[in-house]
């Protein structure tokens, strides 16, 4: 037990270190520049922060969730797309973890994984689904022998060219119905990106997500063995809305941090008058100790349900509500916070150059309603709200 | 006909009503998965509260989940659990 303690507490030391020296240092050129954190993530790497969750047993560094969840946290401070491209590579490696079946090609690619500290990119989304990553339309097609094949239109993939492997979710078969979908992990050398579109957009530009036709050749043991479904309920979704909250609240913190410290200076040249944005960055400092309780309560309740072996409790509705309300308010209320702290700061928060500057952290946390959009959800829940009792 | 064949048979036309399956379900053995024949997440949704007012009960959150509607069998599991309760 205190071994395990010391191991994440070294992993968060290591990573706050990275978002300190490094993510924040390119952060303002990572935004302008809409590039990839190149220099974040390869000191990610020599930390050993991208197999952090791969357990010890197959080489990685058994990192607990918490202290995934706290990593983004940090980096999010930092950098928002350092840290939105951590989230997403923990998601899907995550995924594989908890999915994983002994003596197979998955566990095997951990091993791998974690040895080289390999980064993976997802496929989730597909053109023609209007963003239902339940519903699939391109599929596994047989290639001879082992080997299969498929071609998939992607209208996003984050960092897809930057990554080593993707996961990738298809039809079975195709003859099988849209919601019957597989897992597929492909490697570098086994995929081509075309890429279909241009990534230029308010916030988030250090995440490189154009669209792409993704298309591969690979051996039918790359097929995860656990249905998709299953993967994206237990895993993917509760793990993507608890670790993109945490770096949004991260962005938010920082945001807050720099009008308290506008909200102090303006204070310190007239001591004993308190400037009029004290009570402004009160009223910011209540909604933001608001979204770090719902964000601090939606880990615990998926440590409390599903974190261990018997994961059941994660497939009923009243857990499917829980986790999507847990996105639907992290995102409204980081962007809130965001623009609260420009409201506190004025212009010297709108302005790009100053130790004040929130405009990075506002476009960054837009972001957070679009994806996936919020309309969707409430769709959803809209639908289990019919039918969950006490949810 | 015995009353399991009842149940079985009101939820197989509530099935045939709601579940929007990609065949019928006539064609499916009481165990085939309704979610590989088709059954969205929205479809199912309409189907358990199809359920609910053919049987006049309610399904308890703990019985609100994937396993629970994979099938006729899962469902008539689910359905008999809750009538012996209320019987009870």
């Amino acid at each position: 037990m205190t071994l395990s303690i010391d191991r994440d507490e070294t992993l968060l030391g290591g990573v706050h270190r990275v978002a300190v020296e490094v993510a924040a240092r390119h952060a303002t050129d990572v935004d302008r520049g809409g590039r990839f954190p190149t220099e974040t993530i390869a000191a990610l790497r020599e930390e050993r922060a991208l197999a952090a969750s791969i357990p010890t047993e197959l080489g990685g560094g058994g990192a607990a969730f918490t202290t995934i969840a706290a990593c983004c946290l940090e980096l999010g401070r930092a950098c928002g797309a350092s840290a939105m491209v951590f989230a997403m590579h923990h998601i899907q490696l995550i995924s594989l973890v908890r999915h994983r079946k002994p003596d197979t090609w998955v566990q095997d690619y951990l091993r791998r994984a974690a040895t080289e500290q390999r980064l993976i990119a997802s496929v989730t989304s597909e053109v023609g689904t209007g963003g239902d990553m339940g519903r699939s339309i391109a599929a596994v097609e047989p290639s001879g022998g082992e080997l299969i094949t498929f071609r998939k239109q992607a209208p996003t993939v984050s960092y897809g060219e930057l990554a080593d492997d993707l996961l990738v979710s298809l039809r079975r078969t195709d003859n099988a119905a849209p919601n019957d979908q597989v897992a597929v992990l492909s490697l570098r050398g086994q995929h081509e990106l075309e890429r279909t579109g241009s990534w230029d957009v308010l916030g988030m530009r250090g995440t490189c997500s154009p669209g792409y036709v993704v298309s591969a050749e690979l051996s039918s043991e790359q097929i995860l063995s656990v249905p998709f479904a299953t993967i994206a309920t237990e895993s993917m979704v509760p793990v993507s809305h608890i670790l993109w909250s945490h770096l949004w609240l991260g962005i938010a913190e920082d945001a807050f941090d720099r009008a308290r410290s506008f909200v102090r200076a303006a204070a310190r040249r007239t001591p004993g008058e308190q400037p009029a944005s004290a009570l402004r960055l009160s009223r910011l400092a209540a909604e933001l100790s608001m979204l770090r309780a719902e964000i601090d309560s939606g880990l615990r309740d998926f440590l409390a349900w599903g974190d261990g072996e018997d994961r059941e409790r994660l497939t009923t509705m009243a857990a499917i509500l829980r986790f999507n309300n847990l996105k639907l308010v992290a995102s409204e209320h980081a962007a809130d916070v965001c623009r609260g702290a420009l409201e506190v700061s004025g212009i010297m928060g709108f302005k790009n150059d100053t130790p004040f500057s929130v405009g990075r952290h506002l476009r960054d946390t837009m972001s957070a309603t679009l994806m996936i959009a919020n309309e969707r959800i409430h769709q959803t829940n809209a639908g289990l709200l019919l039918i969950a009792k006490e949810a | 006909m015995t009353e399991k064949t009842t149940t079985i048979d009101k939820i197989r036309e509530a099935i045939r009503s709601h579940a929007r399956l990609s065949i019928d379900i006539g064609e499916l053995p009481d165990g085939a998965d309704l979610y590989q024949a088709g059954m969205t997440s929205h479809a199912s949704v309409n189907l358990m509260l199809a359920l609910e007012d053919t049987f006049d009960l309610e399904f308890p959150d703990h019985l609100l989940k994937r396993s629970a509607f994979e099938s006729v069998t899962a469902i008539e599991a689910a359905v008999s659990e809750i009538q012996a309760e209320l019987a009870a």
